[in-house]
């Protein structure tokens, strides 16, 4: 199963609620795509929600950091909420971990945007 | 280059075509042999990573999706181990070559974090040229000792 994501507003943040895998093909040209769109249309401020990402490849966190580059070089900011053990594990050997804001409870992280 | 593998080897041999379609398959296939030699689900997760990393290396950048150009996966299941060795027919390439993805300038970067991860989740990592042409990786991952 490629990854399927869902927003949905939270005060001006917008929750991109991710499932499934994110991977190089179609996964990660969703997940580009839909972060590009979101950027391009107004919403500069984004929490990735990952609790239902089972597999993430190089690719697919490639793509989560062109979607962070490209919305915080339009003064917006891209985070991450409830990150499973093996994503964490993977942003921590990527160094990536160091770059993103990451959160475990939602309300906590729509506040840091304020 | 596959000559050490430990005991009772049992060997599986695919050519794939240069399709992501393969890298999809060639993981199902690496997993079903991890899996009926006992790995558990973190260590399946971390060769099957390694595993998509590496043909999807030698799909888009070794045999940059030439259809003529196929990729050769050899599981070799040892008593003690899983060994992978995965062939590309490319031009090959020079790992020096490659920037340091963990480097403060790199961080950003969109790709290059895939053979990282691969050093990262298996216990052995070896990649050279293959003859006539392309590149050949082969990696290891140990059963963990139990008692």
């Amino acid at each position: 199963m490629s990854v399927k994501l869902t927003t949905r507003q939270v005060g001006d943040v917008t929750v991109v609620d991710a499932v499934g895998r994110v991977t190089l093909g179609e996964g990660a040209s969703v997940f580009r795509d839909t972060i590009r769109d979101l950027a391009a249309s107004g919403h500069k401020k984004l929490l990735l929600n990952l609790a239902e990402v089972s597999y993430i490849d190089s690719s697919g966190i490639g793509e989560m950091v062109s979607g962070f580059t490209t919305v915080t070089n339009q003064g917006g900011a891209v985070k991450l909420l409830n990150l499973t053990k093996r994503v964490k594990d993977l942003l921590q050997i990527t160094k990536l971990y160091t770059v993103f804001e990451v959160f475990d409870d939602e309300a906590t992280a729509v506040r840091s945007f304020a | 280059m596959a000559d050490n593998v430990g005991d009772s080897a049992w060997t599986v041999d695919h050519v794939l075509e240069s399709t992501l379609d393969s890298v999809d398959r060639g993981e199902e296939s690496v997993l079903k042999e991890a899996e009926a030699l006992g790995f558990d689900e973190d260590d399946l997760h971390k060769i099957g990573i390694s595993v998509r990393e590496t043909l999807v290396n030698a799909v888009v950048h070794g045999n940059r999706y030439n259809n003529r150009k196929k990729v050769h996966l050899q599981i070799l299941r040892g008593a003690d181990r899983l060994t992978i060795v995965i062939a590309d027919e490319g031009e090959g390439f020079d790992m020096s070559t490659i920037p340091d993805p963990l480097a403060n300038e790199n961080l950003l970067r969109h790709c290059g974090r895939g053979l990282l991860l691969i050093q990262a989740f298996m216990d052995e990592f070896q990649i050279r040229a293959r003859e006539p042409n392309g590149t050949e990786v082969k990696m290891v991952k140990y059963l963990a000792k139990t008692g």
